[in-house]
């Protein structure tokens, strides 16, 4: 995973609440077996609309989305997160997330950043009357900031460090192997196993 | 302070506590199908990995399975893959699978429970939203995604921090013909998409307590789409008496029994959150729009948007309206659809398939529309079968398929064409969830059943 730090990009207006992540990725476009290639299905059923955001030709480059409340709700598909990630965004911002989609994006490398529906708001109207406003994500500061704004966000600090320093969860957690071990001595017996089918 | 039923289980499971870090969290139960797990086990073979427990896991195929010709390969070259690919890395990593056409082949959320595999007090995650189900069992089940799923694989253990918890209270006794597909829309419709966000939603009440397990499941499995990962019932006659006889009950049943019992929540234990609602004035419930939480009761009207006073809310709800094709104030039993789907890990169990072959017996469905009965697994298409629901559905005019989640998703080829309209009782009614510019309604067993019968949204009373 890429360490992430700061990122000074353009963004995506994307005025939509409840954007769940069927829309984000359908699901006939979940069938690849590789972590690439899912960008052709991001959005899919919006694509074909010339006026659909991610076809305006000003928010081509832009690597930050800022999107209405509820954003990644509904399916598990860590397909949703890589679909942007492949598209090229490295940072989503909204007022509120879905559970899993959040946890996955933590865990995938893509920020998500909860501002508040006045800042969405204030930043949505300041991206489209400046198409290339440049907008700095300070992870380290934990800021958003452009023009003269600057608004604070809050992110507990061992997802912060994580992606400060790019860190394999698996890795951490092969470090506790032992008490891994230890724990799974005291299970009780009666639980199941699937092996040996019954 | 006494704890919640999940506090309970999270305490009992937590490998490692650290300030300032998630919990390091133990996973009893790792539920696997073709989706969502290719690129973990790839992960795993790119460091070198193995299973840690083979023995704590299994895999189904089931999101792109096809109901029709299981006999032959599956026409689809990418969803053959993605089964192919799955079967190989079961074998190589030492999985067990159950593969279309085996008996236990089935919906991954259909098939834990029927085997017994699900008891209470686990801890029990799956690359599913949907994983929520399990939790009917007084089981702490979750969906996660696929590093999540290669972090179990590898380490049987998730880093997780502890969620809030919620109350939801259905207190009374419900109408006849209203089922827990009802209560939970409702449940939804109250709290919103977002409202269980952050939360581990735990359900009470005497009208959850008087549910049988299957209903249990139903509403359990819509946990997600109030936004909360898990939802969970406490454990009691009912749930034991579900596992009692399964293949893979506990063989030391008084041990566990005894356990199980004490999965309840401690009468002075503080929920962050409560909602309650009375049994009573709970009726058939559907969706007329395109998240879970815009529904209503069948008997009124497509809402008007502009009544709504919520900006965000009312935006949405105009977006619907027109993605769905409807009116403000119509009427939503004038509303007529052309496809009826009965199945799902929500609804596609055997008492579902019963409750909805009662309405059928002896008629025919209406000849404006299809209907597709999809079982939830191989046993419980053999179980209806053995009671002859097949027959009725058959000779009501419906399709009897294979088992898999099918038209739920649309990952196979049971989908909806642009404009066609679904009364579904599977769990999302998302813009193209069922196929590309389809538009689903989601409903009960029963308003599914007698949406068939009169071709428009109707529930029992009417026919």
């Amino acid at each position: 995973m890429d360490k992430f730090v700061t990122l000074v990009g353009t963004a995506v207006p994307l005025r939509r609440s409840n954007v769940d992540t069927d829309q984000i990725i359908p699901a006939v476009y979940l069938k690849r077996v590789t972590r690439s290639g899912f960008e052709d299905g991001l959005f899919s059923a919006w694509r074909n609309d010339p006026e659909f955001e991610l076809n305006q030709e000003k928010y081509k480059n832009a690597t930050i989305l800022v999107a209405g409340i509820d954003f990644g709700t509904g399916s598990s598909r860590e397909h949703a997160v890589w679909a942007l990630q492949n598209y090229g965004f490295k940072v989503v911002i909204a007022p509120r997330f879905g559970d899993i989609f959040r946890g996955n994006s933590g865990k995938a490398g893509l920020l998500t950043i909860t501002l508040s529906q006045h800042d969405v708001e204030a930043l949505w109207t300041a991206i489209e009357a400046k198409s290339d406003l440049a907008i700095t994500v300070d992870l380290e500061a934990r800021t958003v900031s452009y023009g003269h704004s600057s608004v604070g966000f809050i992110i507990d600090d061992y997802t912060r460090w994580r992606l400060m320093e790019g860190l394999d969860d698996i890795g951490l957690t092969l470090q506790q192997t032992d008490s891994i071990d230890s724990f799974e001595k005291t299970r009780p017996a009666f639980k199941p196993q699937t092996i040996p089918a019954r | 302070m006494g704890k919640t039923l999940a506090e309970k289980i999270w305490q009992e499971h937590v490998v490692r506590s650290a300030a300032g870090e998630p919990d390091l969290v133990y996973i009893d139960l790792h539920l696997i199908h073709e989706v969502t797990s290719p690129q973990a086990f790839d992960g795993l073979r790119l460091a070198g990995r193995p299973v840690r427990r083979p023995d704590l896991t299994i895999a189904t195929e089931d999101h792109n399975t096809p109901t029709q010709n299981i006999d032959q390969p599956i026409a689809d070259p990418v969803s053959k893959l993605q089964v192919d690919t799955l079967r190989a890395n079961c074998a190589e990593f030492g999985v067990r699978i159950h593969s279309l056409g085996d008996i236990d082949q089935g919906i991954v959320h259909v098939v834990g429970p029927q085997l017994g595999l699900t008891q209470p007090g686990m801890t029990i995650i799956c690359g599913d939203s949907h994983t929520s189900t399990h939790g009917a069992f007084g089981a702490l089940a979750f969906g996660v995604g696929t590093s999540e799923v290669e972090h179990v694989l590898a380490t049987q253990t998730l880093p997780l921090i502890r969620p809030k918890m919620m109350a939801v209270n259905v207190e009374g006794e419900l109408a006849p013909g209203v089922t827990s597909k009802d209560v939970i829309l409702a449940i939804i419709a109250k709290i919103g998409t977002g409202g269980g966000v952050g939360y581990i939603v735990e359900y009470r009440g005497s009208a959850i307590r008087a549910m049988t397990m299957e209903s249990r499941l139903t509403i359990c499995n819509m946990s997600i789409e109030a936004g909360a990962r898990a939802g969970l019932i406490a454990p009691d006659e009912t749930t034991f008496a579900y596992i009692k006889g399964k293949p893979h009950a506990p063989q030391d049943w008084d041990a566990a029994v005894a356990y199980w019992k004490t999965l309840t929540t401690d009468a002075d234990a503080k929920f962050d959150h409560e909602v309650t609602l009375r049994a009573e004035e709970i009726a058939p419930f559907v969706t007329w729009g395109t998240n879970p939480a815009q529904g209503a009761p069948l008997s009124g009207n497509v809402p008007d948007p502009a009544s709504i006073t919520d900006a965000e809310e009312r935006g949405a709800a105009e977006r619907a309206l027109v993605y769905m094709g409807l009116e403000a104030g119509a009427p939503l039993k004038k509303i007529a659809v052309d496809t009826v789907f009965l199945g799902s890990c929500t609804n596609g169990r055997i008492e579902d398939l019963r409750s909805a072959a009662a309405i059928l017996d002896g008629k025919k469905i209406a000849s404006t529309l299809r209907m597709l009965v999809v079982p939830g697994s191989a046993r419980v298409r053999l179980q209806a079968e053995a009671e002859g629901l097949d027959k009725i559905f058959i000779d009501a005019g419906a399709e009897w398929r294979n088992a898999g989640c099918s038209m739920c998703l649309g990952m196979n080829p049971d989908q909806l064409a642009v404009g066609e309209r679904s009364a579904s009782t599977s769990n999302r009614n998302f813009e193209g969830r069922q196929g590309k510019g389809g538009r689903t309604h989601l409903v009960s067993p029963l308003v599914a059943a007698a949406t068939a019968l009169r071709g428009t949204l109707s529930s029992p009373a009417d026919l």
